[in-house]
């Protein structure tokens, strides 16, 4: 017991603290150490499990109606030279009929606004809240924390009934405000406990030559916050794209129905044009996985070094 | 160019008794390089950022050239400021860096850019400009830290232990530097740093802080003669003053089986302390003698060979306990370890502070 059945963490543990060292120094001029077999098998076996239904759902979009029904997708990567078997007749139909060109449209009308001002709100919240000094800063802060614990779906009844009022239901505004209320105390937690890691000295400076609170925040904070304020971007993005709640319920279906919406409304009653549904699944992934991939490098943070020694 | 004043300026931090700063009294002359040394947590850096405007004054006032800043914001003191880590920008070039504050002030882009190269220059900076703090060694981004200031043409400079981080070589060489061009500046300075070395050879004149308070504000040469306390006395000059309490007799102080003589008014002033006086004598003020010339015998315990002289510890059984004493001899007479040897402190350089209160008398 001593011997075989306490190796694995002992071996693991290291692994994970000098990858961790390594993205804290910087990276660049330290020594890589490879990661041990046990955590290199744990990391496979988890790529492996969430990539598998992902290849099912690319391979499926591809066949037709009859194949998807009776085989199963793997059996299509038997002779995957066979061009037969694979159409592109799901995309194309899920595009113009599906609705799905519209509704991609309509998912980026919605996304970028409701990713853009949050972060604009929560920047300068976070600033407020690292920075100046003010009654009740602490108490304030601390209520928006616990709003992270209140679960958004109390707020849509009473968010209708107040957009019926100024006549907003099934307006894009009234997503935008949603999706900026309900990610606020994530951002505004998330970016003020970055910037209370930005060297005070830094601002001490900005005061003595001659910056007012506008400027130390467009010129400094904000280009030294870039790896904080794209990763909540990322995330946040991400989370109003694969929404289906909130537009389900303040745009609904129809002409401003959003992909995620779009989507659930393509399989019929009886079960049919499931194929089409994954064409539209995927097409639907297609932009997360672009984000995230192109955008991912923001998430290692290396700005500030060389600000201070140290 | 400017005259700085502290009146009575006191900063209290909050839930604390004691105030950081204590009713300072502070008057530098326009162009003087003056340096607040101190130990740490003494209020030397407080009394700087009080002066930028980093910190709030809670009673009295400072002024700078006759003008009342003490409730001012740092933007409108006309200050410039190194910082002990530089606080540089990091995401801007070292141009930049210099640039910024003149930016914010609307200065015309020819002004900058004229202003910024000619403090590249003085710092032999030139070739960094387009680099970004990060790729500077420390000694780089230490002058960075100096031309951003230097560019505000400022009325006063303000240093807080900008030498600090850089390693001893650099520092030496730094110090030097820094002080050759504030005297080519003219600039008025005020600069804190825990180290007595630099603040004796950079300073016109250096204020030695203690607890808040403000012990004694001298020429180095003034302070290293003349030390008003016990204090200063042990915490200006390396190696540190032997300071001992001795008891007074009639003539002086009873040191050892040694008279050390004083005059009459200095026993006179003495004499409330309790039968008892403080004296002190520097390493280079004491004489190693032969066995039978009255010295007191102390057995060697380190011997620091500078090269050009040695400083000998020491201790010696005096009153009952192990009393510690450090001699600087030439290198000829150099003892060895474990060995005895006699000392004499040279009678016209003792120190006599009141045992009691520990000024000097």
């Amino acid at each position: 017991m001593t011997t075989t059945s306490n190796t694995p963490p002992p071996v693991a543990a290291p692994a994970h603290t000098q990858t961790k060292a390594t993205k804290l120094t910087g990276g660049h001029g330290d020594k890589i150490h490879r990661p041990s077999w046990f955590a290199r098998i744990v990391v496979g076996i988890l790529c492996f499990v969430w990539i598998v239904p992902t290849v099912g759902l690319l391979v499926t979009s591809f066949r037709g109606p009859e194949d998807a029904l009776t085989s199963g997708w793997w059996t299509a990567l038997a002779s995957p030279f066979d061009l037969t078997q694979w159409t592109i007749a799901n995309y194309s139909e899920v595009w113009t009929e599906g609705g799905m060109g519209r509704a991609f449209l309509n998912s980026f009308v919605v996304s970028v606004p409701a990713t853009i001002i949050p972060i604009m709100i929560a920047a300068f919240a976070a600033y407020a809240f690292t920075f100046m000094e003010f009654r009740g800063r602490d108490v304030l802060f601390v209520v928006i924390v616990g709003l992270l614990v209140v679960p958004n779906q109390v707020a849509l009844v009473p968010l209708l009934r107040i957009y019926s009022d100024l006549g907003l239901n099934g307006t894009f505004l009234s997503v935008w405000l949603a999706h900026a209320g309900f990610g606020m105390p994530l951002a505004i937690y998330i970016l003020r406990n970055y910037m209370a890691t930005l060297p005070r000295g830094i601002i001490e400076s900005a005061k003595v030559d001659g910056a007012n609170h506008f400027a130390t925040f467009w010129r400094l904070i904000v280009p030294m916050s870039v790896p904080a304020l794209a990763s909540f971007a990322i995330f946040q993005f991400l989370w109003v794209w694969n929404d289906l709640l909130i537009a389900l319920v303040f745009l609904g279906t129809g002409d401003n129905a959003v992909v995620t919406v779009n989507v659930a409304s393509l399989v019929g009653s009886q079960g049919q044009g499931w194929q089409l549904l994954t064409a539209g699944a995927f097409l639907s992934m297609v932009v997360p996985l672009l984000v995230f991939v192109s955008l991912q490098r923001y998430f290692v943070r290396g700005l500030t070094a060389g600000s201070v020694k140290g | 160019m400017a005259t700085v004043s502290y009146n009575k300026a006191t900063r209290i931090y909050a839930g604390q008794e004691r105030p950081a700063v204590n009713e300072l009294d502070l008057q530098i002359g326009d162009g003087e390089f003056l340096v607040l040394v101190g130990p740490s947590g003494c209020g030397k850096s407080t009394s700087l950022r009080m002066l930028a405007g980093l910190e709030d004054v809670d009673r009295g006032q400072i002024l700078i050239d006759q003008r009342d800043v003490t409730h001012l914001p740092p933007k409108s003191r006309d200050i410039a400021m190194v910082f002990q880590n530089y606080a540089l920008y990091p995401h801007m070039t070292v141009y930049e860096n210099m640039a910024f504050a003149l930016k914010l002030r609307k200065t015309s882009k020819a002004e900058i850019d004229r202003r910024v190269k000619e403090a590249a220059q003085l710092l032999q900076l030139d070739e960094y400009l387009s680099r970004k703090p990060k790729a500077l060694s420390g000694g780089q981004r230490q002058r960075v830290a100096m031309g951003r200031a230097i560019v505000r043409e400022p009325q006063v400079f303000l240093m807080d232990e900008p030498l600090s981080n850089l390693d001893a070589k650099l520092r030496v060489q730094t110090r030097s530097q820094i002080a050759t061009l504030q005297a080519k500046l003219g600039i008025t300075t005020v600069y804190v740093t825990h180290d007595q070395v630099e603040a004796m050879t950079m300073g016109h004149r250096v204020a030695v802080m203690l607890d808040g308070v403000l012990q004694q504000c001298d020429t180095p040469r003034a302070l290293y003669d003349t030390p008003q306390n016990v204090f200063v006395a042990g915490f200006i000059g390396s190696p540190a003053m032997n300071i001992k309490t001795v008891p007074l007799s009639e003539q002086g102080a009873s040191f050892a089986q040694m008279i050390l003589p004083m005059q009459r008014e200095q026993i006179a002033a003495a004499s409330s302390g309790g039968g008892k006086v403080t004296i002190g004598f520097r390493p280079e003020a004491t004489d190693l003698v032969g066995p039978h010339e009255g010295g007191l015998p102390i057995v060697v315990d380190l011997v620091e060979d500078l090269g050009s002289d040695a400083n000998v510890y020491g201790h010696a059984a005096l009153d009952g306990g192990s009393e510690r004493f450090v001699v600087r001899t030439d290198r000829r007479g150099m003892p060895s370890m474990g060995e005895t040897v006699f000392i004499k402190p040279q009678p016209n350089h003792v120190h006599a502070f009141h045992a009691t209160n520990g000024n000097r008398i």
